[in-house]
């Protein structure tokens, strides 16, 4: 029996998320990521002395939108804290935050993995700042002999959302992770770039014997900025346990970090070395309070979220798969959306949708917002295809010409005179100079042999390009034969 | 007597009739802080070329006849935590020596706009930490009425230039007695508005909660002149206070009969001089005899007041003074890494009593000693609050010495801080309770000023000024004058 058959993984995690909001959570200074190093920035995000921080109320609504998209309570009565602790980055010493009144609380998401359908609790969400960034001439901090401090990203909104210790494998924490960012790209409050930074985890893991009910002793590993780094953690920070666990020896309750070159996590601080936050109302703001009012008009700005659209999709005739694959990503759903507007047929539209146009995209690597095909051209283009103007296969090349040139197809097809030959006098002449020219495979097929007339239509489409309308070519050249 | 000691209604009034200009006004006061400040050191700062630049601005505006700002013209000084854009402001600390903030506080704004000339900047002990000014980086601010005296504080030197006629206001930040028990020391009028009444913005925090700048002026007038300029709701600071702001001047009525006034019987406790108790009794029984109903009454929490409130002006200090780091701006020691480099820059760019009180506030703040501490005090507070409450349900306003005794000698209580936070007792619960409070002079006590301190309900500063103006119009004690350098500056009544 191995070492993973006799224990279980408990795991929580916190989740930050940046707020896209035009400007910072307590002041005018923009959000926008990059920039020239402390190019945007205020007194306020700055620290300076004598500067106070407006709460932007815009925070607020994104706060109340996530809580929402998570089913969450959102609180009538919220406040800020501070979170007192130095670092260069931090640009008053402090970080103002949310402690023991946050404004999102007990909520939680569905996962399924295997089949299988979770609930993962979220104890709760609040809002605080970012801080600055660190640039050194070294390694770290402590091996620099320069470091300098950029704080454009300090007072960006962030979102942190803590979830219950409520998964068991990684695949559940992948799940979760997201189903998660996937909520939040719907909701439209975060853009969750995690290779700009936007989304970072810390990873509460800890073990225990399978059967048991009471939580080992965890560890947190902090700051991680990828699903394939929290995978690597986990499965690091789980290998380790178990080799303590297995050597007899006590987990050490401790702050860890992710070495993402040597993957492996390295431990920061213990319990003991644990910062005392000193957390105490912030007595430069007012506390927060939401009447329902509020709270329901930010309600009727949800849009639909994921699982309530795979389900509209799958009432539509999509099968789970490809509802699930639709849905995945807000802006592919959209466009899926619009397109069915313009074209009734749901599932000849996510053929295309799952298969050539996203195809076109992954090669030219280009986002679906930023697509030249626009979802009414592809709804046009599905339409010339089944009133017969066009065939599927000269669909696909229309539709790449789309890519290229953002064209109407109708256009694209006047303009190269792609469209179907569908006129039987015309067909008739056609075919029957293909049969003049082709005596023995009219006697083959004639003598019983079927294949024949594949070689024949063959021919036909050949002699018109493509062109020919392939139904009424079979049907012809059937009577032709007869 | 010379235009530097009139009162900014009669400057007004000579401006506008161009009896004097805004130039010869500032240059007169200019020519007194030359005189009387080496030995009085009041200003941190002299601003002579802007002040001058600025006065010329007024008198064209005066001899175009063009739309007059509130207080245009009238020269005036800022304590040194008011941040006033590319003038330095310090603090009175040696973190901030050389930090000239790119921003001005909203009541420099406001100042500017309403066409007030800026004299300078004022000593103060170190981020407004202290009650007599001798935490200073700088200088020791000496009581122009006897130079071996301390001048109060924190706001010392916002008080000495009023009183010696080096500014014709001035503005000072009150955290727990910081306006009105320097006023009180100086003989001038001195204001603590109520919490958010005036914007914090650009005032360098000591305790955020607790914060709260006003004006000391020679007059009870003056000084809703100035509350009036200064007063109003500001969308910088989230704890400014949206209201109808009254026209402070209209409530000046020498008239207060009928008002009821409450004598909080904790106030005149063990501490309190017996010769300040005399004088405020005689400034009780002219109020009785203008017609005022007068009674005892009692803030039974005021004992608690002190430890309370030296919890949370610490806690929240302790947080607020986080930022001087060394990192971006003000005073920066070298050291071998970036720990070593706060710790060396913290430990020598403050002073000792702002050091006491940030380990004080960290103390109250950790882990495990929240509850018992932080939180009690702000239990404290409410209960505080509370007496207050009942109180006005009796009464308009409540009255009590600014301070148990006159001014004392320098050193006479530095050596003992705790003997220095007790003198505190009759103005911290003021702050806790977020009401306001004027001290107006009551007399000497042995050649030393003593104030009178009222006090009203939230947003009731007009009550305060109409029995304070009552007060003055019927009592000389605002007449009185400090002799300096053996040189008489005014004697008797205007």
């Amino acid at each position: 029996m191995g070492v993973a058959d006799r224990y279980e993984m408990v795991c929580g995690l916190e989740v930050h998320v940046e707020l896209q909001t035009k400007t910072k959570i307590f002041c005018g200074c923009t959000t926008e990521f990059g920039g020239e190093q402390n190019t945007h920035v205020c007194p306020v995000c700055l620290g300076m002395p004598g500067a106070l921080p407006v709460l932007n109320r815009e925070v607020v609504n994104y706060a109340i939108k996530a809580g929402l998209a998570l089913d969450c309570e959102i609180a009538e009565f919220s406040k800020f804290d501070r979170k007192n602790y130095f670092y260069p980055d931090l640009s008053k010493n402090y970080q103002t935050s949310q402690f023991d009144l946050p404004i999102c609380i007990k909520g939680g998401l569905e996962i399924e993995v295997d089949g299988e359908k979770k609930w993962i609790g979220i104890t709760r969400a609040h809002m605080e700042e970012d801080a600055g960034k660190l640039v050194h001439s070294g390694e770290t901090i402590s091996t620099s002999d320069e470091s300098s401090v950029d704080y454009n990203r300090a007072g960006v909104p962030l979102l942190e959302i803590v979830s219950e210790p409520d998964m068991r494998s990684i695949p559940e924490v992948l799940a979760y992770l997201e189903k998660l960012v996937q909520i939040l790209e719907y909701t439209e409050v975060s853009d969750c770039r995690m290779e700009q930074g936007s989304v970072r985890f810390d990873v509460n893991v800890s073990l225990r014997p399978i059967g048991s009910t009471t939580l080992g002793t965890r560890t947190e590993t902090k700051n991680l900025n990828s699903f394939s780094s929290v995978r690597r953690c986990m499965e690091y920070e789980m290998a380790r346990q178990a080799r303590v666990l297995e050597a007899g020896e006590n987990v050490i309750q401790e702050t860890r970090t992710w070495d993402e070159g040597q993957g492996v996590t390295l431990s920061l601080r213990s319990k003991e070395e644990a910062h005392d936050y000193r957390y105490f109302p912030e007595p430069d703001l007012v506390p927060l309070v939401i009447d329902r009012e509020w709270v329901e008009a930010i309600r009727k700005t949800l849009p639909e979220l994921p699982a309530a659209r795979r389900t509209r999709l799958q009432a539509l005739g999509l099968s789970v798969y490809d509802a699930t694959v639709i849905t995945q990503a807000k802006a592919l759903a959209d466009f899926f959306d619009a397109a069915l507007a313009g074209y009734g047929d749901a599932k000849t539209l996510a053929n295309w949708v799952m298969g050539d146009f996203t195809r076109l995209l992954n090669t030219n690597q280009c986002r679906v917002a930023d697509s030249p095909v626009s979802a009414n051209q592809l709804a046009e283009l599905l339409a010339l295809m089944d009133k017969g103007t066009i065939s599927g296969k000269i669909a696909k090349s229309v539709l790449e010409e789309m890519y290229c040139t953002g064209k109407d197809p109708n256009i694209i097809v006047k303009e190269k005179g792609l469209a179907q030959i569908s006129d039987e006098g015309a067909l008739l002449g056609i075919i029957d100079g293909v049969l003049a020219a082709n005596p023995q495979s009219v006697e083959d097929y004639r003598a019983g042999k079927d294949r024949a007339i594949g070689f024949l239509v063959g021919q036909i489409m050949k002699a018109t390009k493509g062109q020919a309308n392939p139904g009424l070519v079979n049907q012809l050249l059937k009577e032709k034969l007869s | 007597m010379g235009v530097a000691e009139k009162s900014v209604s009669e400057l007004q009034e000579l401006l506008v009739q161009k009896e004097v200009s805004s130039t010869e006004l500032t240059k007169a006061y200019l020519e007194r802080i030359q005189r009387v400040d080496p030995e009085l050191q009041a200003y941190l700062t002299v601003l002579e070329n802007q002040a001058l630049v600025q006065a010329a601005e007024a008198d064209r505006k005066i001899a175009r006849g063009e739309l007059l700002g509130s207080l245009e013209g009238i020269p005036m000084a800022l304590k040194d935590n008011m941040c006033t854009e590319g003038v330095r402001t310090s603090c009175a600390s040696k973190m901030l020596e050389n930090f000239i903030p790119p921003y001005n506080a909203t009541v420099t704004d406001r100042l500017r706009t309403a066409g007030a000339i800026l004299l300078g900047k004022l000593n103060m002990d170190e981020f407004a930490m202290g009650s007599s000014t001798e935490n200073s980086y700088f200088a020791k601010t000496r009581n122009p009425w006897d130079l071996k005296y301390v001048p109060g504080g924190s706001s010392g030197g916002s008080a000495v230039a009023v009183a010696a006629d080096e500014a014709a206001f001035t503005l000072g930040s009150d955290t727990g007695g910081s306006i009105r028990q320097p006023a009180a020391f100086c003989g001038v009028v001195g204001m603590k508005p109520t919490y958010g009444v005036v914007s914090r913005y650009g005032l360098i925090a000591f305790a955020s909660s607790l914060d709260q700048i006003g004006p000391l002026t020679k007059t009870v007038r003056d000084n809703a002149l100035v509350l009036n300029t200064i007063a109003g709701y500001d969308p910088l600071d989230s704890t400014s206070v949206s209201f109808e702001k009254p026209d402070y001047t209209k409530y000046l009525i020498n008239d207060i009969k009928g008002l009821k006034i409450g004598i909080p019987k904790e106030y005149y406790g063990a501490g309190i001089d017996p010769d300040v108790a005399k004088g405020i009794q005689a400034g009780i029984q002219t109020l009785i005899d203008l017609g005022a109903e007068v009674a005892e009454c009692s803030l039974p929490h005021t004992e608690y007041a002190i430890p309370a409130y030296y919890l949370i002006a610490t806690a929240e200090a302790s947080s607020n003074l986080a930022r001087y780091d060394g990192v971006r701006y003000g005073y920066r020691a070298e050291a071998e890494d970036v720990l070593g480099m706060f710790k060396k820059t913290r430990a020598e760019g403050f002073g000792q009593e702002v050091k006491r009180r940030i380990m004080l506030g960290t103390y109250a703040l950790s882990s495990g000693y929240y509850d018992a501490y932080y939180l009690k005090a702000q239990k404290v507070r409410t209960l505080i609050k509370q007496d207050f409450d009942k109180a006005f349900e009796r009464f308009d306003v409540l009255l009590s010495p600014t301070a148990p005794t006159a001014a004392f000698k320098f050193g006479e209580k530095s050596a003992n801080p705790l003997a220095m936070y007790l003198s505190d007792i009759t103005t911290v619960p003021i702050n806790l309770a977020g009401i306001p409070a004027i001290s107006v002079p009551a007399g000497l006590v042995n050649g030393l000023p003593i104030g009178m301190q009222l006090m009203g309900k939230a947003l009731a500063e007009e009550t305060l000024y109409r029995v304070a103006y009552t007060f003055e119009q019927n009592t000389q004690y605002h007449t009185l004058k400090p002799k300096l350098s053996g040189e008489v500056l005014t004697c008797g009544s205007r």
